[in-house]
């Protein structure tokens, strides 16, 4: 099994130099470079060749190239254009808000998506299932940027104008007196925020999962074993928690790694929409002010993130099923 | 005709054919088949008819003004107008008329045994149903749309932010705009956006898919590895990268759209290229001596279709849904042209005061999405071999 992530890690690595190297590529054959939000006719002639020798502009392409690589790996993303302050401040500062959303939000996808998605299987054809499939499809069919506000109309707005017993709230993860909070209130307060954008990351994305989990329980059901197990007399409570749902989530790990991207790409909508500062956030407000160190840096931590998603993935997939880690 | 193969029984002709019906059917097309005794298809043509003819007298002054003042846009409108009645009285006659001797020329062709299965999923043809009037609607929009979709309506004070009524049955936004008349203007370029890119993504990525699934060796794991880096960069994020760097137009929401897209495509391909390969069929081909180029065309492309047929439908759905959310992010089409998420957008900010503005074309998405979704999915069951 060691041997087996180390193989998995070792391999990760020119993918991240791919990775690397298409941002860089991306970034410099766009037209334009950082210094055009300065032109104005306020600044004096010389400051723009100043600023792009201060930001290494001036160097040969592929120089610029290798510190980037060599920043990538030392963790040095340089300075942000607009802020002042290293780049990886501000990803430090970004990140476990993006990942404390995505993490509740895939736990609450995968548990959701895979109870019903069972359910379904189980009671293929009945009211229950094609009322579930419709439904999901209805999310599914659904832009995560507009689900969240219409949450956030009737669950925030309208649920104070109708006097619901509760309302959420609609931006920042934490209230405006949140320091003077008690502990326990501190967690409700954190809670209350999360519930919304969480939700509505949840909503658009477990689907995928119901139609998936809910195909593979169908495959699973017809196999030899399970008559086996029902023919042997086993109550069919066992049958199905034992010996379908088990076999059947093996491939669902499976989209764990599929998922993440969806995840990261519903999260920047989601962070707009609800003030939340994550990595969104500072990657949409880095590309409207051309702050290339942090779109640069920002882009290539997601993908990081997608890359460790999928290496759990296969991992987690190697320990369910010895099949695969012997190949 | 009368010898065709075994006429299937569960479509036995409820009555036979006169004259009299097609005579009936040319005067009001749908009649004869009601008088046939197909009551859903005699339905569903007579709808059709009535509501072409009512759209034609009724938008009268419009079509009349198109030949002096008329755009583009407006051509294709009237074209398509036309297009539908003259499609309806041909099916009301012609037809009905065909119909009598039985077309069952290639009822055993893959193609029409895929029908057959699509028409049985109710909710698929639902989609496709969806998909046919939305289209319509869309194409027809010069002659339906009540108002200007980039005018005000009114003095500004007084038509700003109203709430939906018979006037305005959406609601106007907060330049007084009808959203409506905007909602069906910005519908087009929404779905021929995501029409035009799906289909670069398809080229592209069945073209990479199939050439590294035939050629094999290091051109397969060169473009794989591509692929690979391509799928985990979070599609959104290149997005926003590609579009804020090159510039917002419709041209380069395409071309980064279809451009991004392909990689799914590509592994569904190269998958099925990869067990295709090894088939007799190829090596048949192979043996007639016959080139590369035309192995892949005639034979390996045209049987890993299904699934591609499959993930296009799905796909065109996706591509409207990450357009609006380029627009909404403010990544769309320039200013005066409106997308479903640029009106979104623009409903952000009055969202909690005054809620038509953003919610009425979500819903427009939803149901433009949900239809082909729909189909997606019809087709999926229809084309698997497994559930034949």
């Amino acid at each position: 099994m060691t041997a087996y992530i180390a193989r998995r890690l070792l391999g990760a690595i020119p993918l991240l130099i791919g990775i690397a190297t298409l941002i860089f590529v991306v970034m410099h054959i766009a037209p334009g470079d950082p210094t055009v939000t300065l032109f104005s006719p306020q600044v004096p002639p010389g400051l723009i060749e100043q600023m792009r020798e201060l930001w290494g502009l001036d160097q040969p392409l592929h120089v610029q190239y290798f510190k980037w690589l060599a920043g990538v790996f030392t963790g040095d993303f340089g300075y942000s254009y607009t802020q002042g302050r290293p780049v990886m401040e501000i990803i430090v500062d970004a990140l476990p808000q993006t990942l404390v959303l995505t993490l509740c939000a895939l736990v609450l996808v995968f548990a959701l998506g895979v109870l019903i998605g069972a359910y379904q299987g189980v009671r293929q054809y009945s009211t229950g299932d094609n009322v579930l499939s419709v439904l999901a499809l209805f999310f599914y069919s659904m832009p995560s940027f507009w689900l969240g506000m219409m949450l956030a109309l009737i669950f925030a707005q309208k649920a104070h104008q109708w006097g619901w017993p509760i309302a959420f709230p609609v931006s920042q993860p934490t209230s405006v007196d949140y320091d003077l909070l008690s502990f326990g209130g501190k967690i409700v307060d954190r809670l209350r925020h999360l519930a919304l954008p969480v939700t509505t990351l949840t909503l658009a994305l477990t689907a995928g999962v119901t139609r998936y989990t809910r195909s593979q329980m169908l495959d699973v059901i017809r196999q030899d074993y399970i008559r086996t197990a029902r023919a042997k007399g086993l109550p069919e409570r066992t049958v199905i928690m034992r010996h379908a749902l088990r076999n059947s989530l093996i491939p669902v790990i499976t989209l764990l790694g599929l998922y993440l991207p969806f995840l990261f790409s519903g999260a920047v909508f989601v962070e707009h929409i609800f003030a939340w500062p994550g990595m969104g956030r500072v990657i949409v407000g880095a590309i409207n002010q051309r702050d290339y160190p942090v779109i640069m840096a920002t882009s290539f931590f997601f993908s990081v993130l997608v890359i460790l998603g999928n290496l759990l993935a296969d991992v987690l997939y190697a320990w369910a099923d010895p099949r695969i880690r012997h190949e | 005709m009368s010898d065709s193969p075994g006429r299937d029984p569960l479509r036995s002709e409820p009555g036979a054919v006169s004259p009299a019906m097609i005579a009936a059917s040319a005067v009001i097309p749908g009649v004869g088949h009601v008088l046939a005794g197909r009551r859903q298809q005699g339905a569903l043509l007579m709808t059709a008819w009535l509501l072409a003819v009512t759209l034609a007298i009724g938008a009268w002054s419009r079509i009349a003004a198109v030949p002096a003042t008329g755009s583009a846009d407006d051509w294709i409108a009237v074209g398509t107008l036309l297009a539908m009645l003259l499609s309806v009285w041909f099916a009301g006659t012609i037809g009905l008329a065909r119909s009598h001797g039985g077309h069952s020329a290639n009822r055993d062709s893959q193609v029409s045994d895929a029908w057959r299965r699509f028409r049985r999923s109710r909710t698929a043809m639902a989609g496709l149903a969806a998909i046919v009037i939305l289209y319509a609607v869309v194409l027809l929009t010069p002659l339906i749309a009540p108002y200007d979709p980039g005018a005000r309506v009114g003095d500004l004070a007084q038509v700003r932010l109203l709430p939906p009524s018979r006037e305005f049955l959406l609601g106007t936004d907060r330049l007084g705009r009808d959203i409506l008349s905007r909602i069906l203007h910005a519908g087009r370029i929404s779905l021929t956006i995501g029409f035009v890119a799906t289909a670069i993504s398809i080229f592209v990525g069945t073209a990479i898919g199939a050439i590294a699934g035939y050629a094999g060796g290091r051109i397969d794991t060169t473009l794989m590895r591509f692929t690979d880096i391509v799928l985990s960069f979070p599609r959104l994020v290149l997005l926003i990268l590609i579009v804020s760097l090159f510039g917002r137009s419709i041209t380069v929401l395409i071309l980064v759209l279809g451009l991004t897209q392909w990689p799914s495509t590509t592994r569904i391909v190269r998958g099925d290229v990869l067990s295709i390969r090894e088939r007799e069929y190829i090596m048949a081909a192979q043996a007639l001596g016959f080139g590369r180029v035309r192995i892949i065309m005639r034979h390996v492309i045209p049987n890993v279709l299904g699934p591609v047929i499959v993930a296009a439908t799905l796909g065109i759905g996706n591509t409207i849904v990450l357009e609006a959310g380029l627009s909404f992010l403010g990544l769309g089409p320039p200013s005066p042209t409106p997308t479903w998420g640029v009106m979104i957008e623009g409903g952000r900010d009055v969202l909690l005061s005054h809620w038509w503005v953003a919610t009425f074309p979500g819903f427009a998405i939803v149901a433009v999405v949900l239809a082909f979704n729909l189909v997606g999915d019809g087709l999926r069951d229809a084309l698997d071999p497994r559930l034949r």
